[in-house]
């Protein structure tokens, strides 16, 4: 059950603690401090991969009802994604992480709906810098 | 084919592994990310664990535990993969405690091959894990149409496994981390491929117990 104001919640997963933590004090600073942004960066000893516990754990962080976004980086952060995928409720972007990360949280702030911050993200493709 | 022969199977992979730690780890280096060899066998070493903390009853639960127990420790792109490869396979051959024969054993690598060609999105000819595990899981098929006994027919597996990774050498690799190399794969056995071989070789080991 969706409650009224729940929030498409997102998690950034990359290979790198560092980098997704940092991806999300990136979007969050854009997007606003209502956004529901998680980082699961890194394996559950702080190296280089990804934790299917992280990620789950960050999934329930910010999941409020109305679904929840993975914009994954590369290789296993994709892949531990797509494990966890569940349709219509917790679904991979694919996207560049950086810009797919804020078009996501910036949509999400606004109280769009899963696929409306979905399509936010997959717009983010093509996002010109010059 | 009995919970001892899987429990046994998944040892033999473990000790396996952790003896090729090194090799794996060096073609990994080649065209990824250096960490195949230390990934699977922090795997395995923790599969090893779990299977001593809860001895599972029948062949069916020392698949899934072993896929469960990759899944959560790996923390490489071999975890999801191989995770989902004893997942499937566990859950094809299902609760019951009764001898897997090989056409069971067969049916469930299927399976296990089907669930990683949906996961990682590769086909043969990529140069992952599917290119040895394809052509193993269809000479175990056809031994088992023969009526070929165990180890004649994990032989086969095991060659076929073998000569599969052997041919990623040559290949341009299409998924994966090696992907974003583009011809500079070229000239290298994939990692994923020779520790598929790995897992068929300690297969055909037990039999011969």
């Amino acid at each position: 059950m969706t409650e009224p104001g729940a929030l498409v919640g997102i998690v950034l997963i990359s290979h790198s603690d560092a980098l997704a933590r940092e991806a999300v004090a990136l979007a969050v600073q854009i997007a606003g401090a209502d956004v529901r942004v998680a980082a699961a960066g890194g394996t559950d000893d702080g190296g280089l991969g990804t934790s299917v516990d992280k990620v789950s754990s960050a999934v329930e962080a910010v999941d409020q009802g109305a679904g929840v976004v993975l914009i994954p980086d590369l290789g296993s952060s994709v892949l531990t994604a797509r494990l966890l995928e569940e349709p219509g409720s917790v679904v991979i972007a694919d996207v560049p992480f950086v810009e797919g990360a804020i078009a996501a949280a910036v949509a999400a702030g606004m109280g769009a709906t899963l696929q409306g911050v979905l399509d936010a993200a997959e717009d983010a493709r093509t996002y010109r810098k010059l | 084919m009995d919970v001892q022969f899987f429990t046994a199977w998944i040892e033999e992979i473990a000790r396996a592994v952790a003896d090729g730690r090194d090799h794996l780890t060096r073609l990994d280096a080649a065209i990824g990310d250096a960490d195949h060899g230390s990934n699977l066998d922090r795997g395995f070493t923790a599969v090893l664990a779990a299977l001593a903390a809860t001895p599972p009853e029948t062949p069916g639960a020392v698949l899934t535990l072993t896929g469960t127990t990759l899944i959560r420790k790996v923390g490489g792109a071999s975890g999801p993969l191989y995770g989902t490869a004893f997942r499937r396979m566990g859950a094809a051959l299902g609760q019951g405690d009764a001898d897997v024969t090989l056409a069971g054993l067969a049916a469930a690598l299927d399976e296990a091959l089907a669930g990683v060609r949906k996961l990682g999105g590769a086909t043969e000819g990529d140069k992952t894990m599917v290119d040895a595990l394809g052509p193993a899981t269809r000479a175990l098929a056809e031994a088992a149409d023969k009526g070929m006994d165990a180890e004649e027919a994990l032989d086969a597996a095991r060659d076929a496994a073998e000569e599969g990774a052997r041919a990623t050498i040559p290949l341009q690799a299409r998924k994966g981390r090696a992907s974003y190399l583009g011809e500079r794969s070229v000239g290298h056995e994939d990692p994923g491929a020779a520790s598929t071989a790995l897992m068929f070789r300690a297969l055909r080991a037990v039999a011969g117990r």
